[in-house]
């Protein structure tokens, strides 16, 4: 209706409505702090996170009375510090989540692109592929895959990788396609300007609310894959810290010691909800800019 | 006399944003005597719509509406429960919308959407309510009209749909039918077929008819008395041929002026268009809302309350220097 | 109609082959077969004897034929760990992974679309808030964690529950509610969003403008125009449910085919593992097929038969 031309609008500036919205905000600033973490773990972790002491197994954090200063968190149950093994957790989730993104983002933007540019039967077999991918059972193809090629850092990451980047084809290709027809495309390629050029430095950055915020939720995604294959035993390799891990290792003893189980779990909550945070905030934000 | 069909007085519609009170409908009035229809024109956000809205109870949740008077025959709602009002909704009182290619449901039969109010207040059975609709469409003018009772809106065409709303609302003999732009989403062609058929149904059943719209031609064709609004207010009303004749507020003068007439206007002339733009209603306004965009204002203009000189022909005018004259003492 | 039916039978039928030749390539990820399946511990000699035993020296298309051929009669081969055809293995797992996808995706579907429609009637409204908490909070829960503590306050703490196994019912008591709590946000939301675009329709100020209850604006105008987007979601939720379960029959020791397929990886049974990705990954196709289908049926626009 008519309601709005009643009322002029008044501009508001970006900074103050990036940081008016509290998803972005919190979001933000609790990714900031297990970054940090993450970052600084050589400095800040009071122990060595592989480092054993069989006489300190199974120690109780600090709100029990069997508490000992020197280990907050309490040990695991080869006496290993669990404040460092959570904070240098924090390295393995954030690195596979980004690292699965980036290689993910790469092809999934890719064929996205392309499909959504070129169309006809190139974007046929790009949905296509696209199709088979969202039917395979990714959890069991990806600890398949693992099995085979050995569990490790590098390999779980790749392998997510490889696996992960059907959001973002699809959605590239959806944005893609309603900005190819933008008159500024015509344009350009009636100057002759060449498709790459197009696609990586016209088409692209005209879409990077909407990667951004695809980007995060897939690195949520990534997190949690990780610590449930890493949970299954087949993800990254003792002894690495990974919270999925821990999770799995703390398990035997989760009678006594709940908190084996309680506090790496509370941890990958924490990192999750911040990066969905993060990703609604921005989802919100650019659909203002659109709108 | 009777009292009639519908009288609103001093209606004020206030919608709460994130930068102040909007003041939507600012004392907003009418009245409209059964079997006749009243044309509320204005330009687009002068609060036409919204005052359909309010006569249907259709306001949206935040909005706050205070009237002096809300009358439909005789009986006054103003100071009651917006149940008792909400009860004559769809009963005494019908709305067509403007939009017939969104009015309908896509997912249901327009027999189911013609059917259903009448089953639920008339206690219906479902042959009798289609015997009802078979009747009614008949009546608009659809053809064949028991065998499209199972098909979807999406199965007729734009002018057949608002044929299908007018049968909709009409199917449960309303007094008041409020048309809310009820042409201006179709063909040409197509629009004074609709009026037509719209002014055949109001005679046979003796309806009132509130018919909004922003489109002088449609008011002329149709209006026994015309109604205009200009930022929330009603400032001038009056019976068709007078205000058409003899427009007296200088904003009537503005819109009659902007309308090219063959013969009249000089080819290759510039449209007369008023200058400025209708004021932010944030906050309200105090004395006339016009007064910036206005040859006569004066100073008297800005405080309220403004001077209502009443027509001896009918209607009234609500400014302090209007265009009186023989015809329109 | 029957033209989009017809193509949308063709691409079900290519996924499918699509992801059976994925799925049997699966095998083929190391390199050597035999390799993998002689394990760590064996010799070039075992290597060879499987080799010849499972026919790894073939053309790969061959193999994979032959594969395929046995499949579509029910012969997934031979478990290599067990030594008895694979199909029996997985025979009295299928209807357990079924049991529990269905219960937790029907379970899901109660709680999210009476809660999405009550968000979406009054935004940021109280249920709105709840809503939204809990959607935020089950998709950052990781399932197998919330799992752990589900059993070990409702099984020990308060022994409300069995603590393992799906002998009785009961024993499915947690795992449906657990699989049902990832599903349970983005079905919410997507009625939500559905019912929140419908109700700000023109056809639905039409039908309150008629006078009719409330009641019956919502769940019959509204809803039959909001479910729409749900049913190609619902699918997809379901294929998840169905394929995802892995982590939850771990947790809580269920026998189902998730977890016979991480037990067969970690013991190199890749026969099993070949089968039940193809299993899984064909009921998505069948799910997402149907859904299509439903929704062209459903959609009277869809459906044919314009003006």
């Amino acid at each position: 209706m008519t309601l709005e031309t009643a009322v002029t609008p008044r501009p508001v500036s970006r900074v103050r409505k990036v940081l008016g919205n509290s998803g972005v905000t919190l979001g933000g600033l609790l990714i900031l702090i297990v970054a940090l973490l993450a970052i600084l773990a050589p400095l800040i972790a009071p122990h060595d996170p592989y480092a054993q002491d069989l006489t300190q197994r199974f120690l109780p954090p600090f709100w029990h009375d069997r508490a000992v200063p020197e280990h907050l968190l309490g040990t695991d149950h080869l006496g290993r510090d669990y404040l460092s093994r959570l904070i240098y957790g924090a390295r393995v989730s954030l690195g596979v989540g980004v690292g699965v993104v980036i290689v993910s983002g790469f092809i999934g933007i890719s064929l996205g692109l392309i499909a959504g540019y070129f169309g006809g039967w190139i974007d046929v077999v790009i949905s296509f592929a696209t199709t088979i991918r969202l039917s395979l059972p990714i959890v069991l193809v990806a600890l398949a895959a693992v099995a085979m090629g050995g569990a490790s850092f590098t390999t779980l990451v790749t392998v997510l990788g490889l696996l992960l980047w059907d959001r973002f084809a699809v959605v590239t290709r959806a944005a893609t396609q309603s900005l190819r027809h933008q008159e500024f495309i015509s344009g350009l390629q009636a100057i002759g300007a060449r498709w790459p050029r197009i696609l990586f430095l016209e088409i692209l950055p005209n879409m990077r609310g909407t990667i951004l915020v695809v980007m995060t939720l897939e690195i949520a995604n990534a997190i949690l894959l990780e610590s449930a294959l890493s949970f299954l035993g087949l993800g990254v390799r003792p002894p690495m810290p990974s919270w999925g891990l821990m999770i799995a290792e703390g398990r035997e003893n989760i009678l006594f010691d709940p908190w084996l189980v309680a506090l790496p779990g509370a941890m990958i909550c924490l990192l999750v909800l911040a990066v969905n945070l993060l990703g609604d905030g921005m989802r919100d934000l650019t659909g203002e800019a659109r709108k | 006399m009777t009292a009639p069909l519908l009288e609103i007085d001093d209606l004020h519609v206030t919608i709460p944003t994130d930068r102040g009170d909007l003041h939507a409908l600012r004392g907003a009035g009418l009245r409209l005597e059964a079997g006749k229809t009243l044309c509320l024109v204005g330009e687009s956000g002068c609060g036409k719509s919204l005052t359909a809205m309010s006569l249907m109870g259709l306001l949206p949740r935040k909005a706050r509406q205070t009237a002096g008077r809300f009358a439909l025959m005789g009986t006054d709602y103003a100071g009651k429960a917006p149940k008792a009002w909400a009860g004559l909704r769809g009963r005494d009182m019908a709305m067509v919308f403007q939009d017939p290619n969104q009015s309908l449901n896509p997912t249901m039969t327009v027999g189911v959407q013609m059917t259903e109010a009448l089953r639920h207040f008339e206690k219906l059975s479902k042959a009798q309510a289609e015997d009802r609709a078979i009747a009614m469409l008949d009546r608009v003018g659809i053809a064949d009209p028991r065998s499209r009772l199972g098909q979807y809106p999406h199965q007729f065409s734009g002018g057949q749909r608002q044929r299908l709303m007018i049968a909709s609302a009409l199917i449960g003999r309303p007094k008041l039918l409020i048309a809310d732009e009820p042409t201006t989403a179709l063909d040409v062609t197509i629009q004074a077929q609709i009026l037509q058929v719209i002014a055949e149904l109001q005679d046979e059943l003796g309806l009132g008819l509130l018919l909004i719209t922003h489109d002088l031609g449609v008011a002329a064709a149709i209006a026994d008395e015309v109604a205009v609004m200009y930022a929330g207010r009603v400032i001038e009303t009056g019976p068709v041929a007078q205000l058409f004749a003899a427009p007296a507020h200088p904003y009537t003068q503005g819109l009659m002026a902007a309308i090219p007439v063959p013969g009249r206007t000089r080819p290759g002339s510039p449209l007369p268009a008023i200058p400025g733009r209708v004021p932010g209603l944030i906050g309200g306004v105090t004395g006339c809302a016009f007064r910036d965009r206005c040859a006569l204002a004066g100073d008297v203009c800005a405080s309220d309350p403004l001077p209502r000189h009443a027509f001896a022909t009918g209607g009234f005018v609500e400014c302090t220097r209007p265009s009186l004259s023989e015809t329109r003492p | 109609m029957l033209s989009f039916l017809l193509r949308r039978l063709v691409v079900a039928l290519g996924v499918a082959v699509a992801v059976s030749a994925l799925s049997f390539a699966l095998i083929f990820l190391t390199g050597d077969p035999a390799i993998a399946i002689a394990g760590s511990g064996g010799s070039a000699d075992d290597a060879e004897a499987i080799r010849l035993a499972y026919g790894f020296n073939r053309p790969i298309v061959v193999q994979y034929a032959d594969w395929i051929g046995s499949a579509l009669t029910g012969d997934f081969g031979q478990s290599i760990y067990f030594n008895i055809p694979v199909s029996e293995i997985i025979g009295n797992r299928i209807p357990v992974t079924l049991t529990l996808g269905m219960l937790a995706f029907a379970t899901a579907l109660a709680i999210a679309l009476p809660l999405g429609v009550a968000a979406a009637m009054r935004p940021n409204g109280f249920i709105d808030r709840f809503a939204l908490v809990l959607a935020v909070s089950g998709q950052a829960v990781p399932s197998f964690w919330l799992g752990l503590m589900a059993i070990v306050v409702f099984g020990v703490w308060y022994g409300l529950v069995p603590i393992s196994g799906t002998d009785t019912w009961q024993g499915y008591i947690l795992p449906v509610l657990v699989l049902a709590y990832s599903a349970i946000p983005e079905l919410m939301r997507i009625t939500r969003s559905g019912m929140i675009e419908v109700l700000n329709t023109d056809y639905i100020r039409s039908a309150q403008a008629k006078g009719l209850p409330t009641g019956r604006v919502i769940l019959v105008h509204a809803l039959r125009n909001a479910v729409l987007p749900l049913i190609s979601l619902s699918a997809v939720q379901l294929g998840i449910l169905l394929s995802g379960s892995i982590v939850i029959e771990s947790v809580f020791a269920v026998n189902g085919l998730g977890r016979l397929a991480w037990e067969s990886l970690l013991r190199s049974d890749l026969p099993v593992v070949q089968a039940i990705i193809l299993i899984l990954s064909l009921f998505y196709v069948v799910l997402t097929t149907a859904a299509d289908l439903l929704n062209a049926w459903l959609d009277p626009r869809l459906r044919g038969g314009a003006a």
